[in-house]
């Protein structure tokens, strides 16, 4: 009981809660084992594999050429053939060197094999901007990656879901796109968000793939989102708590499989909904859920929804217009205004 | 390295096996689209790459291969599939889109998995050889025997991912053999006028592992070759690269018209099929009665899984929207 209570008052950033998963299943699992650029002794650009060469060596946590194509790949091929290959694509960026690896095999051998040829992997991925990374640095594709059949796609707000979603990926026998917001890494130099930082068990224990948390309750306005701009919205919810009204917060966690009942439910409850999403504003996440509560039977919005989402640009360098581009709370504060001034 | 007379015979038993499946698949395609040719009528609709002339690429590899090493196709597949031991009623089955196929009629002819002998085949250029690369990596880290081959197209040499998996398993040392069956053509367009060497098996010099060259579509030359490959990559020794010189009798696809081939091109080529058997004829390998039986028991093999993928059913539509996951 002692240890209970001190486990879960141990706080990890997200970074540490990644590493600390997989190592607890590469100790249990010898299948598991993980590759990608920079992964080895640096321990991962963002942070999320420090610690695993030291205890598990090279020959299981290997630095891989620059070579996307082949390595993500490899990882399909070893994945079928028995083995459980984490494999990283440092930026989600990157995806355009190797999406082909990703969608036409990763995705579609289970099914191109009447699923008798599974493919038990991790994708891991990076995604975010906020620090003037431009454009090919510090993208989301959040949608992009869960239009296409046949992967799952997490997408984790802070360190207990991450560590409980990286312990669920890697004992998926599907493949899993596990998308990791640079800003939640707990990483100083990437603006980090200190409400990802939170109490993590230190034992192996999983999150339910495809399965949305109510991280607030309210009454008047269902906020959506995932990752980085969950804090967004809890930011949002206290300042509109502050008006007078009660926002609810619903944390994704999981593109595919995608929980529309949680939110459907909760929209049911408070009659408003506004998405927040980092990813671009067309064909994306926001529309996704706002489509998925209007074309419900039970849908019965007492206002129009809203997204908050980001313009539909390349990211910019400048700061002035980085900012300026990206969700943010006062945004979301702003679109709820304008929801109760449109009715 | 010489095959046996086994061997030998093994290899040209599955060369009549792939060819007449071959010619069978192709009467049947071209049921219901004639006089108008629609690609998506008659029993096996879609695109379809008949392998006819490539047999010797595919025998004269796998016979030094067993169920448990694993190859990675083309989109051209069926010899290789033929060759590896894919189970022949179940891939027409799947040719034919019917639930008894290996994927109940989701991949087709483009997309064969069989587990069971660890064959997969992709209909992308070049994808097939980060699988192989992973494959490989696999047995090496498992401990387990194995080596994985890479089939690919001599377009596919002109890929990213060809250079990006030489590159990989060369650095890892991995049992891996990359093949390259050049039949000169990149759909319509000519090796030399895509590829900036004569030779591609000279690319292994650029990742530090021998490259073999076979001329002439040669079924011992193929052999011998991926003898030593097949042999330096389970002695640990690393990966392989062969090109073989083969010829494409049919089209890239069926309907192709091939206006692009100079005139004569297509008649100067030699079928390797009756050349190995004349060869074999002529070392007492094999005689016209032995051939006879191996060649009727080939077609009634090839029959039977004609006949097993016409009697089969569809699935419903809607199990289309099973297995995306397990």
């Amino acid at each position: 009981m002692t240890t209970a209570t001190k486990s879960a008052s141990r706080k990890l950033t997200t970074a540490r809660a990644m590493a600390e998963a997989t190592a607890q299943e590469m100790r249990i699992d010898p299948r598991v084992f993980v590759m990608g650029e920079d992964v080895g002794p640096l321990g991962g650009v963002f942070g999320n594999t420090r610690g695993l060469f030291d205890e598990f060596g090279a020959e299981r946590v290997r630095d891989t050429p620059i070579s996307e194509t082949a390595f993500i790949g490899a990882a399909v091929g070893a994945a079928s053939d028995g083995m459980r290959p984490i494999v990283e694509l440092m930026f989600v960026d990157f995806f355009g060197v190797c999406m082909d690896a990703i969608y036409n095999l990763m995705a579609k051998n289970t099914y191109f094999s009447g699923g008798k040829v599974p493919v038990p992997m991790v994708l891991m991925t990076s995604t975010g901007g906020g620090y003037s990374d431009a454009g090919q640095h510090s993208q989301c594709l959040y949608g992009t990656f869960a239009h296409l059949p046949g992967m799952k796609v997490v997408v984790p707000s802070n360190a207990f879901d991450a560590k409980g979603l990286m312990t669920a990926a890697i004992r998926d026998d599907n493949p899993v796109v596990f998308m990791y917001h640079k800003a939640l890494q707990g990483m100083g130099w990437l603006g980090t968000e200190k409400g990802a930082t939170v109490a993590v068990p230190e034992e192996a224990y999983t999150v339910e793939i495809g399965k949305a948390a109510v991280t607030r309750e309210g009454q008047d306005l269902t906020l959506v989102s995932l990752g980085a701009g969950v804090h967004h919205c809890l930011r949002a919810a206290q300042a509109l708590e502050e008006e007078g009204f009660s926002a609810e917060v619903i944390d994704l966690r999981s593109l595919v499989p995608l929980d529309r009942d949680t939110v459907r439910e909760s929209v049911a409850k408070t009659g408003r909904l506004i998405v927040v999403d980092e990813d671009y504003h067309s064909y994306g996440v926001s529309g996704e859920i706002i489509a998925s509560v209007a074309e419900h039977p039970g849908c019965r919005l007492r206002a129009a929804p809203k997204r908050v989402a980001y313009p539909d640009i390349p990211i910019p360098f400048a700061p002035t217009m980085e900012q300026w581009a990206l969700p943010n709370a006062d945004k979301i504060v702003a679109a709820f205004h304008q929801m109760l001034t449109d009715n | 390295m010489q095959p046996t007379a086994e061997q030998r015979r093994w290899m040209y038993r599955h060369m009549v096996l792939s060819r007449y499946l071959e010619e069978r698949i192709e009467a049947l395609y071209m049921e219901g689209k004639t006089p108008v040719f629609n690609m998506a009528k008659g029993p096996i609709p879609g695109e379809m790459h008949l392998s006819n002339g490539q047999e010797p690429c595919a025998v004269g590899v796998c016979a030094h291969l067993t169920a448990d090493d694993i190859v990675t196709a083309t989109h051209r597949p069926h010899h290789i599939a033929v060759a590896k031991g894919v189970d022949l009623d179940a891939m027409v089955a799947e040719i034919f889109g019917k639930a008894t196929g290996l994927a109940g009629g989701r991949g087709g002819h483009m997309h064969l998995f069989d587990g069971a002998v660890n064959f997969s085949c992709s209909g992308i250029i070049g994808e097939g050889l980060g699988p192989a690369v992973g494959a490989a990596l696999s047995r090496q880290m498992q401990g387990k025997p194995g080596v994985a081959v890479a089939f690919i197209g001599e377009g596919a040499a002109n890929q990213g991912a060809f250079h990006e998996a030489l590159n990989l398993a060369a650095v890892w040392q991995l049992p891996v053999v990359f093949v390259i069956e050049d039949n000169a053509w990149g759909i319509s367009v000519a090796k030399q006028a895509s590829t900036a060497v004569p030779r591609n098996a000279t690319r292994a010099d650029a990742y530090g592992m021998p490259g073999h060259h076979v001329a002439d579509n040669d079924v011992e030359g193929v052999y011998a070759a991926a003898g030593e490959a097949i042999a330096r990559a389970r002695e640990g020794l690393g990966p392989s690269l062969i090109e073989i010189e083969t010829v494409r009798l049919a089209g890239h696809f069926m309907g192709d018209g091939e206006d692009y081939r100079p005139e004569g091109e297509k008649a100067g080529l030699t079928d390797p099929l009756p050349r190995y058997r004349a060869a074999l004829l002529a070392a007492g390998v094999l005689d016209e009665a032995g051939d006879a039986a191996l060649v009727a028991e080939a077609h009634e093999r090839v029959e039977a899984a004609i006949r097993f993928a016409q009697q089969s059913d569809f699935l419903p539509p809607e199990a289309a929207l099973e297995t995306v996951f397990v």
